[in-house]
């Protein structure tokens, strides 16, 4: 054997070479397995998430008309942020989204946390799942066919909602109560720059409760039988164990469902956009917000760049807003698992 | 008639040299589709080397995506359909063939068609990018029977402004207004007393024309209405706006000539008879809407494009058949000699509507497009305009807002 190998060095170092490189072979296409069953999910994330986000970075320091094609990008450096960050109308869409999110943000929770209680407390298997149900269905229902819907309810003249307030002011002891309608009609939801904001709020409330409704039932469910009982041995009653255990034991899922309110209301559109028809927002635009001025700017105004910097604008925003709620809130909400 | 149509297909036949098959495709929206289902076989007969299709999408969908297609020089139809809010923005960027050029020679039509409309399709640098294919002279719907309630002569309503308001106090106390919504008069005075050479909310420098007089007057004037108490407060394209055409509880419409084919269509067919359609008040003229064709750079086949491009504008025949089938106004004069434009419209109570249109597209005046223009119409029009009538914002620091805004945005 030795000899073979001294004899022959060359042959020797020759196998091996071949062996070392099928070895190599064999590695690197074992290697490369795992790279390929993942490549489909590779490719749509560089295609669709990585490339446009870099994209979106270099497009916000240039000035560019989409019309004009891509050589008609312009290098401005940092022109579009600065023009963002004195830009009125920027401003008054960044108010308009932080008022819309805690206007809508707030009772959403306020009204699923409770809901979802009784719904968890008072019913049992089917039934629970019927009215969870039913009030998911706002949830999955189009926001366009919603707010074309809600559109045609807020309609000042023949919408139904000042058509039951009128009605309501004639009912003899309730009617004192709406006894302002009649002078006030017809009240303009969609028209008033007072109104607007609440009008849409009460949309977004509307759809988004039944979502909320459904995580904090599935939390619910998760407290053990056992803590209500120890609970009740130890004298508490309904609205303490409610308040003491329920409560404490889902802040997790309460977390969660805040993050996602944060995120989505941060990011309003379609709601304020077919509810003024699309008209740069609506009286003032009252109901003008980030993310509609976004799409305004790039797509009505024709400015990419400038709705890129405004994008990433938006961005830091979010990022700012939800990292204060992961600071304040995280520890409790993530039972020590961050 | 019959001459008419024999003397066109004689025009439309002579390049009908057959090279060989190309296929085109326009880009669109509706209702195009249905006056080009009955075009393109007539096309078809002189030049069968060429197969024409299209696509449509919804008007908004429409120019988004041709925004995209131009944006990465791919996807756009060999002829694409501009609306005349768009034209300003998309005309001077380059994506656009140069139609003035030897190769197509559109110059050489220009006489033929409707002044301003025609202008409207130049570029800043006088070159023709895009044909225009309708137009929407602009005149005023009327109820007929509220204006004989209040014993009134239509030329008593529209000799200015201040009859046209007076006529409104006289409705309200019927429990009739005026107008759907004040703001349509102030876009009508903006869009219908710019000076010659100048656009709508920019002069030929690109300097602001936001607060000068014009919108001045045109704000003050919505808002005399809107605080008297005379508009609905009714916004366009809502089902109260349908409502007020049918129930006759609004008595005048400022509007493009196209309004005749919604409101007898859909909007208000049993209202037949009632209408009348007359000048807008104040003598003015204008237009509300238009639409152009324009030959895309990273078309194909622009020759064969352009052959349908001419065919579609330049001829009588199918200018004519776009009225009779989708009620789009023509925009080559020549088609004004068409008794077609005599017939008496039942709607309007047998009135010769269309020679009346035809003789206000004459008699509009050419502002040109300016790329500033679609921030222009959101800031001022939907923005400055609202915050005065619904939230009694103060005019002249209403417009002085808007045109720094404006200002700061087109560089």
């Amino acid at each position: 054997m030795t000899d073979t190998t001294l004899a022959d060095p060359a042959n020797g170092a020759d196998i091996s070479a071949e062996r070392l490189a099928r070895n190599r072979k064999r590695a690197f296409r074992r290697g490369l397995m795992p790279w390929l069953f993942i490549s489909p999910y590779l490719i749509l994330f560089v295609v669709f998430t990585a490339f446009p986000l870099i994209f979106s970075v270099y497009l916000s320091f240039q000035e560019w008309n989409p019309v004009t094609g891509l050589s008609g990008m312009r290098f401005v450096g940092l022109a579009n942020y600065t023009q963002a960050i004195t830009d009125p109308w920027l401003w008054k869409s960044l108010y308009n989204t932080v008022w819309l999110a805690l206007a809508t943000g707030i009772p959403q929770h306020l009204i699923a946390i409770p809901v979802a209680y009784l719904l968890v407390a008072a019913f049992q298997g089917a039934f629970r799942h019927l009215y969870t149900a039913t009030m998911f269905i706002p949830f999955i229902t189009s926001t366009v066919a919603i707010s074309l819907i809600f559109y045609t309810i807020y309609s000042a003249n023949n919408g139904i909602l000042n058509q039951w307030l009128l009605a309501l002011s004639g009912v003899p002891v309730i009617g004192i109560v709406f006894a302002w309608v009649p002078e006030a009609m017809p009240i303009r939801w969609l028209g008033s720059a007072d109104l607007l904001k609440p009008a849409i709020a009460m949309v977004v409330i509307w759809k988004y409760t039944g979502f909320n409704i459904v995580i904090y039932s599935a939390g619910f469910l998760t407290v053990s039988k056992d803590l209500y009982d120890a609970a009740k041995v130890d004298g508490c009653n309904g609205w303490q164990q409610f308040w003491y255990v329920a409560l404490p034991m889902i802040r997790p899922f309460i977390f969660f469902a805040l993050t996602l309110t944060i995120i989505g209301n941060l990011q309003l559109f379609e709601e304020p956009f077919i509810l003024t028809a699309g008209d740069s927002g609506g009286v003032s635009q009252a109901g003008l917000t980030a993310a509609y001025y976004l799409y305004l700017v790039g797509w009505e105004w024709l400015e990419m760049g400038s709705a890129a910097a405004i994008s990433w604008i938006l961005f830091a925003f979010i990022a700012i807003a939800t990292s204060v709620h992961f600071y304040f809130n995280a520890r409790e909400g993530l039972e020590g698992h961050n | 008639m019959k001459k008419f149509v024999l003397t066109c297909l004689a025009t439309v036949a002579i390049p009908a040299g057959a090279v060989s098959a190309a296929e085109i495709r326009l880009d669109g929206f509706p209702d195009f589709n249905n006056h080009l289902d009955k075009v393109i076989p007539v096309f078809a007969e002189t030049r069968p080397d060429i197969t024409v299709t299209y696509q449509m999408n919804n008007h908004g969908d429409h120019h988004k995506k041709l925004t995209t297609n131009l944006a990465t020089g791919s996807g756009a139809g060999d002829i694409v359909i501009v609306d005349i809010g768009f034209i300003g923005s998309f005309i001077d960027a380059g994506g656009f063939e140069n139609l003035s050029d030897a190769a197509y020679g559109a110059d050489a039509l220009a006489g033929r068609f409707v002044d301003y409309a025609w202008s409207q399709g130049q570029g800043a640098d006088g070159n023709q990018y895009a044909i225009p294919i309708d137009i929407g002279p602009g005149v005023m719907y009327y109820r007929r029977d509220v204006l004989e309630a209040a014993g009134l002569e239509i030329g008593d309503v529209i000799a200015d402004w201040d009859s046209y308001i007076a006529y409104g106090e006289a409705l309200k106390e019927k429990g009739v207004y005026l107008i759907a919504d004040a703001a349509d008069v102030a876009s009508t005075i903006i869009r219908t007393t710019v000076r010659p050479g100048d656009g709508f909310f920019f002069d030929a420098k690109g300097n602001s024309l936001i607060t000068s007089e014009r919108f001045v007057t045109a704000f003050e004037t919505a808002k005399r209405i809107r605080d008297a108490g005379l508009d609905g407060q009714i916004g366009a394209w809502t089902n109260e706006w349908y409502d007020g055409f049918k129930d006759g509880s609004v008595a005048t419409q400022l509007s493009g000539a196209w309004l005749l084919g919604h409101l007898q269509n859909w909007m208000a067919p049993d209202t037949a008879g009632k209408w009348g359609v007359s000048n807008l008040p104040g003598g003015v003229y204008g237009a509300w809407g238009g639409s152009f064709l324009a030959i895309p750079r990273q078309a194909e086949d622009k020759q064969a494009a352009w052959a349908f491009v001419e065919f579609l504008t330049g001829t009588p025949e199918a200018q004519l058949a776009s009225l009779r089938n989708i009620g789009a106004f023509p925009v080559l004069k020549e088609t004004y000699a068409d008794p077609m434009f005599d017939e008496p419209i039942e709607f309007l109570a047998g009135q010769q509507a269309r020679r009346l249109f035809a003789e206000i597209a004459e008699k509009v005046t050419a502002v040109s497009p300016q790329k500033g223009d679609l921030i222009a119409e959101d800031v001022v029009i939907n923005g400055a305009l609202l915050e005065v009538l619904n939230d009694g914002k103060d005019v002249m620091a209403a417009l002085r807002d808007a045109e720094r805004l404006v200002m700061r945005r087109v560089r």
